[in-house]
């Protein structure tokens, strides 16, 4: 598998999941710098990090979102290809419009770190197949605007589709986000945005392994 | 239009006496300084005297004893003297590390003070090289009851969050206290450590004349001039006024500002290098200047400015956040600023190098400063202030109370007090996981943070420490304890203790009571640093941390960093299983006084308190390495040390951790059969250790002091206060002490007055 990892000021997630798609594919990915870089012809798998691009000075992930290289990414996005969006990449995802709704900030009005009990809503999608058979994961999460929120209307729609791949385990939601939601899929299924930092649970660390269920499935996918 | 003219008439103008004691120079400094110069200094010259002279610079009133602490062993790299302490870590590596405090900024807009002072630190870390891989923080605040309180936590714990968690470098230890004697004057001392190649190790030192002095980073504005004079000075009501000289941090920034530095630092550009921290330009330039023996010369009209019609004084004063002053090798200004342009940085050469030993700076084309290097930087003031001998404490006589009547009330009673209550609040708003490396952080309350070398199968420790109490108490022998404890928290987790950095928190050097103790408390410190061969190799000294003439506790916080060489041998607090019997290893007599017990249970305060534990530096060592080869060996399924609260605390944090009960009995059997003593006396040199009867078995003890206290299993933590019938027994579920320990600080924080 092919894979390249955006970089944008003020990513900080860069070489953690550079590190986790080195040790899953075996092959470093290659790390497009927002402004003058390329996604390499034949890249199956792009990781847009988390981080505070621009500082999130603006609004968490609008500047990035208008940076050159998303023209790229929207490319590569409409030709199929996967894309995961981890917290900062998650809101960047929305303000491109590859993924609906919005991250506000969470309801305690506090930055939140902890190890997340997360539900795994379908095994079925190319980011979640390696977790078969287990209905929850423990994956790290550290954000301030992790509250998701989209109208109704949408909410039931990515319902209803089948596009929630995560929600955080009842009663545990940690930012108050619309119907629990801490991950959900574009429309095609191969863009998935999530709060939850799966490159933090490659093993060997204290945020566990329960992350390389995601890259792993991804191997299998591309 | 800017009147230059004018600005420059008011600039060059001749000062006296009284401008020089507005600018906080005394009447004896003043004649020290115009003799210096054989002149009277010009506004801006007396400006930078003044900075230069002030104690946040030139550690006047401490020099002279902080000479006393060793400064070598076999590892250290760089001592005191850089912008941070550099230790050999083994495989061409090394490890970069320097606490710093914020206090006074923090207490006027804890925000911002708090940021910027992480800020700070991060500078100092990565101006030498190194990449930041962890952060720690030191906080003690007023009492809970006191109003500011709150907001200050707030505030400061936001602050904090806010810049490391921008800037990507996880926070993974800390401290938060709280003691009325803090009510007035808050202290947030923040670490960094780092991580280097020993090759690519950059210091001040070192530029040559003839080379470009570039200056990158932020432009500079007016925020924080004279923030090292105000730290300098006492507060006193209403100061909350000077909160326009507290700087505003940009973590975002200084994000670019690490990737800009590590990438030029990789070619090889740099002659010398050093953040502009407090004093801002005028410091950077003036000790590369002096520690390079040569002299300097700068364009102020080239600095990258934030407002128009900035004066050269301003300018050199300035404490804007963010920015670098580096010497470079000829021939790489383009080179250098080809990264900084990539990263959208402002990159400008201000001056040159020279050979005349002389800081001279011009603004319009004109020369508003030309006074030699050397007398700013070495001919700072070095006092030897009078100091009286602290008074000491009598022991505490603990016959005079009487035993409590419910022990498991009493453990509840200490376990959810401020000081020892769960700081989750706290530390759930740090980002302890960002670069992948952290094993262990204060998510589990462990001794000591573990952070791996990246890449490697090796890790660093690092914890923070300090009992203001103890050296309330007795500095000297209280001195000895804060670094012994470190040295405790390095060895309960496998690490090798090599060094540590320190922040000397005291109240106003001018008061021979409040220098007493700033000498002894660094005799202490200094003796146990030499016994343990555990050298400061960084510190930080934040003196005059009084409001309206009371001083806060005597409060020097170390900063501890050790090496382990391998993780898979490594032990924490949180591994106890079922069935495992609990020891203690090291003596217990039953030292309570100025203890947690004797502050929150028995309500004692200052001189009825007592006397602290004598610390055996001896035993230190001893123990420390036979708990290391415990660890090593995999004799141990968890270790923790002795601190606050005894051993029932230390049991109890382990059982919470582990998730599984504990009973247990005291650690020492003293004649009148009080139980109190051995549970929640506070005997140095100890460890809990919690191992199965295999692990037991293999143990190589001959020599020391092991006292079976009981067994780990079922889901309460049960006090028996003695042997067979004579025992009473006292159980608290895990949950309900959980949810005690858990609650006081979200309940805290979240209710209103």
């Amino acid at each position: 598998m092919k894979t390249a990892v955006i970089v944008f000021p003020g990513s900080n997630c860069d070489r953690d999941a550079h590190d986790a798609l080195l040790k899953v594919t075996g092959k470093a990915p290659a790390m497009v710098w927002h402004k003058d870089g390329t996604i390499p012809d034949g890249t199956d798998f792009v990781m847009v990090p988390g981080g505070f691009s621009y500082g999130d000075y603006l609004r968490c992930g609008a500047m990035a979102g208008n940076s050159p290289v998303i023209s790229q990414l929207k490319a590569h996005a409409e030709r199929g290809g996967y894309v995961l969006g981890v917290c900062n990449g998650f809101q960047i995802l929305c303000e491109t419009g590859l993924l609906p709704g919005a991250l506000m900030r969470n309801a305690s009005l506090h930055f939140v770190c902890r190890p997340q009990a997360l539900k795994v809503e379908t095994a079925n999608t190319a980011f979640t197949s390696a977790y078969d058979g287990r209905s929850e994961v423990i994956i790290p999460i550290a954000h301030h605007d992790g509250n998701y929120y989209a109208d109704n209307e949408t909410l039931d729609r990515i319902e209803g589709e089948g596009h929630v791949a995560f929600r955080y385990a009842a009663g545990q939601n940690p930012n108050g986000s619309a119907r629990d939601i801490a991950g959900i899929l574009s429309e095609n299924g191969r863009v998935l945005g999530l709060m939850p930092h799966p490159e933090r649970a490659i093993g060997g660390h204290e945020g566990g392994d329960d992350g390389l269920g995601m890259f792993e499935s991804l191997l299998s996918a591309a | 239009m800017t009147d230059t003219t004018a600005i420059l008439d008011h600039l060059t103008a001749e000062q006296d006496e009284a401008a020089g004691l507005e600018h906080g120079i005394k009447a004896d400094e003043w004649d020290r300084l115009v003799t210096r110069l054989n002149r009277k200094p010009n506004l801006v010259e007396l400006g930078i005297y003044s900075v230069m002279w002030s104690e946040h610079c030139s550690y006047k009133s401490s020099r002279r004893h902080l000479s006393k602490f060793p400064t070598k062993n076999d590892r250290v790299i760089q001592g005191p003297g850089e912008n941070a302490g550099v230790i050999d870590i083994g495989d061409g590596q090394a490890a970069i590390f320097k606490m710093e405090s914020h206090n006074h900024p923090s207490y006027i807009e804890p925000y911002q003070g708090a940021a910027t002072g992480v800020g700070g630190i991060l500078r100092d870390v990565f101006t030498m090289g190194a990449r930041p891989i962890a952060l720690v923080n030191a906080l003690r605040f007023g009492s809970p009851d006191h109003p500011k309180t709150r907001s200050l936590v707030a505030g400061v714990v936001a602050g904090i969050g806010g810049y490391g968690n921008c800037v990507g470098v996880p926070t993974v230890a800390g401290e938060t206290q709280f003691d009325e004697g803090y009510n007035g004057n808050i202290l947030v001392n923040a670490m960094a450590v780092g991580l280097a190649d020993q090759d690519k190790i950059f210091y001040a030192r070192g530029a040559t004349p003839g080379n470009p002095i570039f200056y990158v980073g932020s432009k500079t504005g007016r925020d924080g001039i004279h923030g090292a004079t105000m730290a300098s000075a006492e507060f006193s009501e209403g100061d909350e006024e000077k909160r326009p000289t507290v700087q505003v941090g940009d973590p975002f920034t200084e994000k670019l500002l690490i990737e800009a530095c590590l990438e030029l630092m990789a070619t090889d550009a740099i002659q010398a290098i050093q953040d502009m921290g407090a004093a801002g330009l005028t410091s950077s330039s003036v000790e590369m200047a002096d520690k390079g023996g040569i002299g300097v010369e700068m364009d102020l009209d080239k600095v990258p400015q934030r407002e128009e019609g900035m004066t050269a004084y301003e300018i050199m004063l300035s404490e804007s956040q963010e920015r670098m002053l580096m010497v470079l090798k000829p021939g790489k200004v383009d080179v250098a600023k080809a990264i900084f342009d990539k990263y959208d940085l402002d990159a400008e050469v201000i001056g040159v190098t020279t050979d005349t030993g002389h800081l001279v700076l011009k603004q319009f084309g004109k020369v508003v400063c030309d006074i030699p290097v050397a007398p700013l930087a070495d001919d700072a003031p070095n006092y030897d202030r009078p100091w009286n001998e602290p008074p000491k404490r009598a022991p505490l006589d603990i016959i005079k109370y009487p035993e409590p009547e419910d022990y498991g009330a009493v453990l509840v009673q200490l376990m959810s007090c401020p000081d020892m209550a769960s700081k989750r609040w706290v530390w759930e708003q740090y980002d302890r996981h960002v670069m992948g490396d952290t094993i262990d952080s204060s998510q589990s309350g462990g001794d000591a943070a573990i952070v791996r070398i990246h890449e490697t199968n090796k890790a660093l420790a690092i914890c923070s420490d300090c009992n203001p109490h103890y050296v309330a108490a007795d500095p000297y022998e209280g001195g000895k304890a804060v670094v012994a404890e470190a040295y405790r928290n390095l060895s309960a987790v496998g690490a090798i203790p090599i060094a540590i950095t320190d922040n000397l928190n005291f109240g106003n050097p001018e008061k021979p009571n409040t220098m007493g103790y700033i000498v002894k408390a660094i005799e202490g410190m200094a003796e146990a640093c030499r016994k343990l061969d555990f050298p400061v190799v960084s510190g930080n000294v934040s003196l005059y941390n009084e409001t309206d003439g009371v001083a806060i506790p005597p409060t020097p916080v170390v900063g501890g960093v050790g090496l382990i060489e391998d993780l898979s041998k490594t032990a924490t607090l949180k591994g106890a299983q079922p069935g495992d019997a609990l020891y203690v290893i090291g003596a217990t007599e039953g030292a309570l006084g100025a203890s947690l017990y004797a502050r929150v249970i028995l309500g004692l305060k200052g001189e009825e308190a007592g006397a602290p534990p004598p610390v055996k530096l001896a035993e230190e060592v001893r123990l420390g390495g036979f708990v290391r080869s415990l660890i090593q060996s995999g004799l141990a399924n968890a270790v923790h040390d002795v601190s606050d609260g005894g051993i029932a605390c230390a049991a109890a944090e382990m059982a919470m951790a582990s998730a599984c009960g504990v009973k247990l009995m005291p650690g020492c059997q003293p004649e009148d059969n009080r139980a109190d003593l051995g549970f929640f006396g506070e005997d140095q040199g100890r460890y809990l250790i919690a191992a199965n009867e295999d692990q037991v078995r293999a143990w190589e003890s001959e020599g020391f002091l092991l006292t079976e206290l009981g067994k780990f299993g079922g889901d309460s933590i049960v006090l028996k206060t003695g042997l067979d019938e004579n025992g009473k027994e006292f159980s608290i579920t895990l949950s309900s002490l959980r949810e005690a320990y858990e609650g006081w600080l979200p309940a805290y924080m979240n209710s209103v007055d």
